[in-house]
């Protein structure tokens, strides 16, 4: 078996009174495309920053492609590209200037062809030339994220990368990402915007308090806990054996979340017998949404340490 | 975004080597950089202030104070001023562009990527010595024209200006390392840097101060820097050259052994 992208065993941080990460195991095998999910405060960040050398763990290791990034952490970090979640940038330097220092900083001098070419791919090549603080935002993000490319690290690691970004650009990074990921990247990244991770992620591992909820492919995850959403509009009311069902209801309409698509006949006729009629029906499979507001529900929060 | 493009062929998955001196150099060409862009500011500022010094103090005090027999008060303060600004200026640049690095939250640039510690103090601190030592030679030759020198021992002053811009540029480095606000760090500049620059013989030779201050001068490493520089030019101090060498190098030992020490562990920069 090849070695991991990134190894997580066991790992724990702790601020003075907060447990950041609780024993966290998580494998990221080459290639994937990974989703890091969890409601603000759940160790996304941290981990994230364990696995890049920004934090030291509490206990517990952490390797990248093998390289452990505490005993071998210059290998560890040639491995890895990340684009932070802050916006940040250097006022002093150009969009060129930046690219070049920061692929210096990897020991790679003459990497001039590489530069240009993620600036192509990000559309930046025509900023080139302007100083960092003369940039918008969305433009500030881009080069982050190509400073997180720039030595062609074999796994991506993007923390929050559309967090106030224009549509344009987070179709256009995605589809970068895409073609990095088929060229055999392994790219990492944390979302709020689930329906982003739905489309993008073969694997998502959901964080809460510290803790992995769920490490599962996208569909298994989606299959397992939610089965079908059944959308209703009733004239005459909701017979009762499907009360318990109901995951969201107003005047119009009720939705049920049903745990496999040949109930739906039955939940159907249900109606019927009880003498209600189906005005309107519309069937569709749970998204990740749902398997997330499941997920942190039925997790008690923990108390304090 | 533009469409995908023909790429001939796209990032290899597979981490490159890289140099470790690519990576000390590109640290130390943008350290470099840094100052060199807003020079006005980090060389020619300085430079005006070390000046003014002597022409008003120069002015007030060249008939009145003769430190050393047959030396006039002008000559005397040169060296001093072109230290000051040397040590002052060292500090500056390290301390300053570390904390901006924090502050601004792009310091996160230097700490992904796989710089050692030997590394990133090299390059912060050689970049500080340009700084200081650009700064010193404006200073000197500004000043010069006001009261040629006649110079005894020239080889001393580049071992003391180079040791003097090293160890400020170190206590500099720890000064940005431990700082998290710039006010924190003014209190280094108001509290260490300036009262232990002022007590250190700049103006004056430490022979004409009362004993307590006497003694104080003796265990303050900057008047070793400053006495040893003053040699070069008259061949005469109030300590024996090479005992001041002696001093300031054991204290840039000792203050580089403690930012290399934070450095590795990365004290206050990394979590």
């Amino acid at each position: 078996m090849s070695i991991a992208a990134i190894e997580v065993s066991a790992l724990t941080k702790r601020y003075a009174q907060v447990t950041a990460l609780d024993a966290v195991d998580l494998s990221i095998k080459q290639g994937e495309f990974f989703g890091l999910l969890g409601p603000n405060g759940a160790g996304k960040t941290t981990l994230i920053s364990i696995i890049a050398g920004l934090a030291h763990a509490t206990s517990g290791r952490v390797k990248v492609m093998g390289h452990d990034v505490v005993n071998d952490y210059r290998s560890a970090r040639r491995s890895l590209g990340v684009v932070p979640q802050e916006l940040v940038f250097d006022p002093f330097f150009t969009v060129r200037e930046m690219l070049r220092i920061q692929s210096g900083y990897f020991g790679l001098a003459r990497n001039e062809a590489w530069i240009d070419e993620v600036m192509q791919n990000l559309d930046l090549a025509d900023k080139a030339e302007v100083n960092m603080r003369a940039l918008s935002g969305g433009m500030k993000r881009r080069v982050l994220v190509a400073q997180a490319l720039v030595h062609r690290p074999p796994v991506i690691v993007l923390d929050e990368p559309t967090a106030g970004v224009d549509v344009e650009l987070r179709q256009g990074l995605w589809q970068f990402m895409r073609r990095l990921n088929r060229d055999g990247h392994t790219i990492v990244l944390t979302t709020h915007y689930l329906e982003e991770a739905q489309q993008m992620c073969g694997r998502i591992a959901m964080l809460k308090a510290g803790r992995v909820l769920a490490l599962e492919p996208t569909h298994d995850l989606l299959r397992r806990i939610s089965g079908v959403l059944v959308a209703l509009r009733l004239r005459g009311g909701l017979p009762p054996a499907l009360r318990e069902q109901v995951i969201e209801e107003d005047p119009e309409h009720v939705v049920l979340r049903l745990p496999h698509p040949r109930e739906v006949g039955a939940a159907l006729e249900a109606c019927r017998s009880f003498g209600s009629e189906v005005e309107e029906l519309e069937v569709g499979p749970a998204d990740l949404e749902d398997v997330f507001l499941q997920l942190m529900a039925e997790t008690p929060e923990r108390s304090g340490p | 975004m533009n469409p995908p493009i023909a790429i001939a062929a796209l990032a290899t998955p597979t981490a490159r080597a890289g140099s470790a001196w690519v990576g000390f150099r590109t640290l130390l060409y943008k350290e470099s950089l840094r100052f060199w862009k807003v020079s006005f500011q980090t060389i020619v500022a300085p430079i005006l202030t070390g000046v003014l010094y002597l022409l008003v103090f120069g002015h007030m005090l060249d008939t009145r104070v003769e430190p050393f027999a047959g030396v006039h008060y002008s000559s005397f303060l040169i060296p001093g001023l072109v230290m000051m600004s040397i040590l002052q200026n060292a500090f500056a640049n390290s301390s300053s562009s570390l904390i901006q690095s924090k502050i601004m939250g792009n310091l996160v640039f230097l700490l992904l990527p796989p710089l050692t510690a030997l590394q990133f103090f090299g390059a912060y601190v050689l970049a500080s010595i340009l700084r200081g030592l650009a700064v010193g030679l404006g200073v000197f030759a500004v000043t010069i024209w006001f009261a040629p020198a006649d110079i005894q021992a020239p080889a001393w002053i580049p071992v003391f200006a180079l040791m003097g811009a090293a160890m400020l540029a170190v206590v500099g480095l720890i000064a940005g390392i431990v700082s998290e606000k710039f006010d924190q760090l003014a209190a280094f500049q108001n509290f260490l840097i300036i009262p232990a620059t002022f007590l250190s013989g700049v103006f004056y030779s430490v022979h004409g101060l009362p004993p307590f201050w006497h003694v104080f001068s003796r265990v303050n490493p900057f008047f070793y820097i400053i006495d040893g520089f003053r040699y070069g030019f008259f061949a005469r101090s109030d300590v024996s050259p090479w005992f001041s060498l002696l001093v300031v190098s054991l204290s840039f030992c000792a203050v580089s052994a403690l930012a290399l020490t934070m450095l590795r562990r990365g004290y206050k920069l990394r979590t």
